[in-house]
């Protein structure tokens, strides 16, 4: 008896037995769309929250001027004395001293006013150098971002964000025309695409100039190399803490601190105030995918019960078929294949319906669901290994059983 | 299938000749059950030659449904020898024993034993199914089978679109599709009216005449006169045998 043969035997079972078939099918069928649903919310409040951590630039870590809070709850000058400096920002650049920092963002910013023709429009302006585009993960609707020649040279040149370009030229383009910032002259030479704004900050209106520009040329002051922030991005999540260490301790010996708790600086990452909020999801995710999980085994054991039914119920024909010529691994082997295919066949609906569950739920309910293929595929291979599994002891039995006894059986 | 017949093994004296399709040794057949033991055969010997239509006789507990297993290798005999068309069956394994009822016995049973899903031709093949023959020619050789019971036109029907003659008649298609040395009838009427039952006989009378070796088990005496030798069994013992008046005193000693 050959796998064709096998496979045909057991579809005939399934479809002579539809009610019942269909009813076990049913119990792996919410089974799995259970799982699917529940893995796919759990994705998708990830990739929400994820994405958030995106829009604030990956693998970001932002040192500010000033101590940390300490533990005896005394704030060593925050802001007040500009620790940070641009020669602290080369520094961090090194690959030597820093080989898990990928990029260095130092900036400086103050609201100024702008001036545009007869259009006023205050925004913050930023100074800092071309690596901000990739820290901070912005990218261009148009023109170009500031370059290093841009900031070696002082250029008056300023990339827009998406509100303020609107803001100060409406509908026109605003590449190639000229902003004013306390009588300095910018050329505006490209526009941020716009990101929504996060909190509190709205990262789509602001304008970005050379930090040099900005420090020498707008924002003037005593310390022309002090910079307000400097963004540092790891060369990947898995090296932000070694990212971290290096920067703390680099900084540590420009500012010839000793201890650590003396730092006149602070390093926070955007990652470690998202974390929480995933590992909130994470858990959610677990324990749904739990509870989805313990239905999957119920629905496996709906699947033992009825092979075990079954059997009993074709006792007669498998006493026919073994009269007939059939070797108890053939008996095994048909009831094998009933039960993967009634697994196989609840996975592949209750997927169908997951997937339905998936489009139309979001509907319903806010959250957003994140439908993986691996993960639907898996959950199709885990279907037909629960029928397979749990149509083993059925099948066994049904191999073992005696012709005779098997006949007799009225 | 050669085979060499070795005439020191053979229970009675016989002549040179083909080797027997039945041959029981000094067949015991014991059941036991906790402390209970109940010898359902005791002391069988049988021979049934090539071409024989043999009808075993007995009333209900006298053993002639454990013969019938024993015969079809549906049961291993305790004590005793049986060689089925020349092979000696009791020490096969239980996939031996598959593949020997598949080549070498048909069954009819007395419940059709017809899978009511599949229809005529699909019951026909399964015999084939296990002997992995393949598909194409297990159709024809179905198709072929039921045209010589007389169902060329009923092969697409359902078990349950037929009646119970008709059933019947798909069964012993079943039975002899594999060209089997022996086809073994357990109580073939026992389910049929007097019409259909005429019908079935005569379709063993044909099988018989175009050379098959027939056992047919029955309690009916009109059924048993169809064949050409009758054997009795009462209480697990061989009580008569029309062929073999001898073996009357020798069974029961």
């Amino acid at each position: 008896m050959n796998w064709v043969d096998t496979f045909r035997a057991g579809v005939d079972a399934i479809i002579t037995h539809r009610l019942r078939s269909g009813l076990t099918m049913l119990g792996i069928l919410i089974g799995i769309a259970a799982v699917i649903l529940t893995v796919g919310l759990g994705e998708g409040s990830q990739q929400q929250v994820s994405a958030e951590v995106q829009a604030l630039g990956t693998n970001l870590l932002i040192i500010s001027p000033g101590s940390s809070t300490s533990t005896t709850g005394v704030r060593g000058g925050f802001g007040s004395a500009s620790t940070l400096t641009q020669t602290d920002a080369a520094a961090l650049e090194s690959p030597v001293v820093a080989p898990d920092i990928a990029a260095v963002a130092p900036t400086t910013s103050s609201s100024e006013t702008l001036t545009a023709g007869s259009t006023n429009w205050t925004t913050s302006v930023v100074g800092t150098t071309p690596s901000w585009l990739s820290v901070r993960a912005r990218t261009l609707a148009e023109g170009r971002f500031i370059d290093a020649a841009d900031v070696s040279s002082d250029a008056g040149v300023t990339v827009l964000g998406a509100t303020t370009a609107t803001e100060l030229f409406g509908s026109q383009n605003p590449i190639g025309q000229t902003v004013t910032v306390n009588g300095l002259p910018l050329t505006v030479v490209g526009v941020l695409v716009s990101t929504g704004s996060t909190g509190s900050s709205n990262n789509d209106d602001q304008a970005i100039v050379p930090i040099t520009t900005a420090s020498q040329r707008i924002i003037g002051g005593t310390s022309r190399i002090a910079v307000q922030d400097i963004y540092v991005e790891a060369s990947s999540t898995d090296t932000l803490s070694a990212a971290y260490q290096e920067a703390n301790a680099e900084l540590l010996s420009l500012h010839s601190i000793t201890t650590p708790t003396g730092a006149d600086f602070t390093i926070t990452s955007q990652a470690s105030i998202v974390s929480t909020a995933t590992s909130v999801d994470k858990t959610l995710t677990v324990l749904l995918a739990g509870i989805a999980a313990i239905s999957l085994l119920v629905g496996g054991i709906g699947v033992m019960n009825i092979m075990l039914v079954s059997v009993t119920e074709r006792i007669r024909e498998i006493g026919l078929r073994k009269a007939l010529g059939a070797k108890p691994r053939m008996i095994r082997r048909q009831f094998l294949v009933e039960a993967s295919i009634l697994g196989l066949a609840g996975g592949v609906l209750g997927a169908a319906l997951g997937v339905i569950g998936a489009e139309v739920l979001p509907h319903l309910i806010t959250n957003p669901i994140a439908l993986s293929l691996p993960a639907m595929i898996g959950s199709i291979v885990v279907a037909l290994a629960i029928g397979l599994v749990f149509g083993v002891y059925p099948a066994s039995r049904a191999a073992r059983l005696a012709p005779i006894d098997a006949l007799r059986s009225e | 299938m050669t085979v060499i017949p070795d005439i020191t093994d053979i229970p009675e004296s016989r002549p040179e000749g083909p080797e027997p399709v039945i041959a029981l040794d000094h067949i015991g057949k014991t059941y036991t059950s906790g402390s209970l033991a109940v010898e359902a055969l005791r002391d069988v010997s049988l021979t049934i030659d090539q071409g024989e239509y043999v009808a075993i006789m007995g009333p209900s507990g006298s053993g002639k449904s454990t013969l019938m297993h024993i015969l079809g290798c549906l049961d291993v005999p305790t004590k005793g020898r049986y060689r089925l068309a020349g092979e000696d069956v009791d020490d096969m394994t239980e996939d031996e024993l598959a593949d020997v009822r598949n080549r070498r016995i048909g069954f009819v049973f007395q419940q059709f034993n017809l899978l009511p899903s599949l229809n005529a031709w699909r019951n026909v093949e399964l015999p084939l199914v296990y002997a992995g023959v393949p598909r194409h020619e297990r159709r024809e050789r179905a198709i072929a089978a039921l045209g010589r019971v007389g169902l060329a036109q009923r092969v697409e029907h359902r078990p349950g679109e037929l009646s119970g003659g008709q059933q019947q008649r798909v069964a012993v298609a079943r039975a002899l599709v594999t060209e089997p040395a022996l086809i073994l009838a357990d109580e073939p009427t026992g389910n049929l009216d007097t019409t259909s039952s005429a019908d079935v006989l005569s379709l063993m009378g044909e099988l018989h005449d175009s050379g098959r070796t027939i056992v047919l088990i029955t309690h009916e005496a009109s059924v048993a006169a169809v064949a050409q030798r009758t054997v009795r069994i009462l209480d697990g013992r061989i009580t008569e045998d029309s062929a073999r008046p001898m073996m009357q005193g020798r069974s029961t000693a």
